[in-house]
């Protein structure tokens, strides 16, 4: 059965020029223990297809589908109190931008302790010794000292740690990974996301990672997803899409790639499709 | 041939201001950096945040005064503090992130011709005309002339701060990751715009990014900084092929590999470990 499943999802804002569809008509799923990516470029809204599935759009946002669930659960019709019980801690999300996404004014010990205390009822001692054990797992070094120092004390890639602790806290069955490496420097980026992999590997969550870096999608993925302008263009497993892709515009994305350079010309996505009759493909 | 610039061992410190608890200090962000650029060819600098590569890029754009070394731009010594415009003609730069370089309130014609205005003595017509034939160099139109920046998407907006850097006939085009901020299609667009200009012109490109790919693609010449020193600097086949400096290497084996052996191998690997698809 499917972890995450996905149909016909549609997202949609009000915006003052009329109505603009983010999402149109998406059909995801998630197993366990499985890598799925979703690659596309800023705007093709793989962002906030997630956000909708996490119920985390602003109330402006129109979101619909015909089904969505995880676990066999609905997560349509469930009760808003359900399903803040199911975020946070079977499903989780890590974002871009670290730093950010972490709050300035309490210890990274507090806001990793307070996942804890919510979803799992823990006491004190055992959330401390909890605590301990996830920044460890992170690989954070001197985690009981760490577990005091604020978010400004610390470098882009030991609070991407400190945001993947706190996303893995209660031993989520799917993780939702957001460009978690976009703000990070190379040699970072390579071990967070060896970090990632290693999480996903002893425990066998799902993970989604949404990324626009085919290279991260290389390093990470069972399955891709390719999107544009809020439609999916291509689904199939890793191997395929880079040995053989189908769909003219994932050929334009990874020929566009410098290292895929021919000559002394790299090739544009214009190149090879029509952009104007990929916006009207239905 | 001589450089079109050419640095000698620059130094920058920063000053740190004491306090209470506190002595006043300095970093030195540049640890004496040597290079040389030759007309019409890349140097491409690469180096991870901190190491000191935009502290380099302000001092090569006579933006900020080095606080030690020498800096030659096309054999003659530079002093920050007695600049002639001839000078500021022959360096320009186009930063990251266009949607913070342009100004909003400016309109795209006005700003082409600004620097035209403060640095040549131009007709206004004259300068019209040159923002207008610029326009069309960087693959954008004549409608475009009267519009503001955020009417433009990012690549578009990179073309235009690449245009007014173009304004002057600089010798010299400093890029200070001027592909980060776009999308890879994009991405692809402008590096070709750049290539093509450099042709056109016989420009010379100081590049600095942190991502190899792309830096493999451009540059003649690569230099890779850590904790602002060189850490290793040669051809482009020389860095890439037989790296020396153990950095350069951490820096090679991080960088995600797209290749089809090596996905391959990935994929089979988490299949024997029963995970995946």
């Amino acid at each position: 059965m499917a972890l995450l499943e996905i149909r016909n999802l549609n997202v949609s804002f009000a915006t003052s020029t009329g109505m603009f569809h983010a999402v149109k008509g998406l059909d995801l799923k998630v197993h366990p223990r499985e890598v799925l990516a979703i690659v596309g470029e800023s705007g093709s809204g793989k962002s906030v297809s997630m956000l909708a599935a996490m119920g985390l759009l602003p109330k402006t946002a129109k979101v619909t589908a015909d089904v969505m669930s995880f676990n066999g659960r609905d997560l349509l019709t469930m009760p808003a109190s359900e399903r803040r019980a199911i975020i946070g801690k079977d499903i989780s999300m890590i974002f871009q931008e670290p730093i950010a996404s972490l709050n300035p004014c309490f210890t990274v010990g507090y806001q990793l302790e307070e996942t804890l205390r919510a979803h799992l009822g823990l006491g004190g001692s055992e959330r401390r010794k909890r605590a301990i054990e996830l920044f460890t797992a992170v690989g954070i070094p001197d985690p009981e000292k760490k577990l005091s120092a604020y978010p400004h004390q610390m470098s882009g890639g030991q609070c991407q740690r400190v945001m993947i602790a706190i996303a893995i806290a209660c031993k989520p069955k799917l993780l939702i990974a957001d460009e978690p490496t976009t703000a990070l420097d190379v040699t970072i980026q390579k071990q967070i996301l060896d970090l990632l992999m290693k999480l996903q590997e002893e425990t066998g969550m799902g993970m989604i990672m949404i990324t626009h870096d085919m290279g991260v999608v290389a390093e990470t993925a069972d399955r891709v997803i390719v999107k544009y302008k809020g439609r999916k263009m291509e689904e199939a497993d890793v191997l395929t899409l880079f040995e053989a892709p189908s769909h003219p515009y994932t050929k334009a994305l990874l020929s566009a790639l410098p290292e895929n350079a021919t000559g002394d010309r790299l090739s544009t996505v214009s190149d090879f499709v029509d952009m104007a009759a990929l916006e009207g493909q239905q | 041939m001589t450089a079109v610039i050419e640095a000698k061992g620059i130094i920058r410190d920063y000053a740190i201001p004491g306090g209470l608890f506190r002595k006043a200090g300095a970093v030195r962000a540049l640890k004496g950096i040597s290079f040389s650029v030759e007309q019409g060819k890349t140097l491409a600098i690469v180096g991870e945040s901190g190491c000191g590569k935009s502290t380099l890029a302000r001092i090569i754009t006579l933006i900020d005064p080095a606080s030690g070394g020498d800096l030659l731009i096309d054999g003659q010594k530079v002093d920050v503090r007695g600049l002639t415009p001839e000078l500021r003609r022959k360096v320009q730069i186009v930063f990251q992130n266009p949607y913070g370089s342009l100004n909003p309130r400016q309109k795209v014609g006005d700003m082409l011709m600004e620097p035209l205005l403060l640095n040549t003595d131009d007709s206004a017509s004259t300068r019209r005309e040159k923002a207008m034939a610029m326009l069309v160099k960087v693959g954008l139109g004549h409608e475009h002339f009267g519009r503001y920046p955020h009417m433009f998407s990012g690549g578009q907006r990179q073309r235009l701060a690449i245009a007014r850097a173009l304004m002057v006939n600089p010798r010299l085009l400093v890029l200070d990751e001027p592909v980060s901020a776009l999308d890879l299609s994009v991405q692809a667009q402008v590096l070709n715009l750049l290539a093509d200009l450099q042709a056109e012109f016989d420009l010379t490109y100081v590049f600095i990014s942190h991502d190899l790919s792309v830096v493999r693609y451009i540059a003649d010449n690569v230099m890779v900084m850590y904790k602002g020193e060189v850490v290793e600097y040669g051809t482009r086949d020389e860095v890439f092929g037989n790296p020396q400096h153990e950095y350069t290497r951490t820096l090679f084996a991080a960088t995600p590999e797209a290749n089809i052996d090596s996905i391959r191998a990935r994929v089979e690997r988490r299949r024997a470990a029963g995970i995946g698809a």
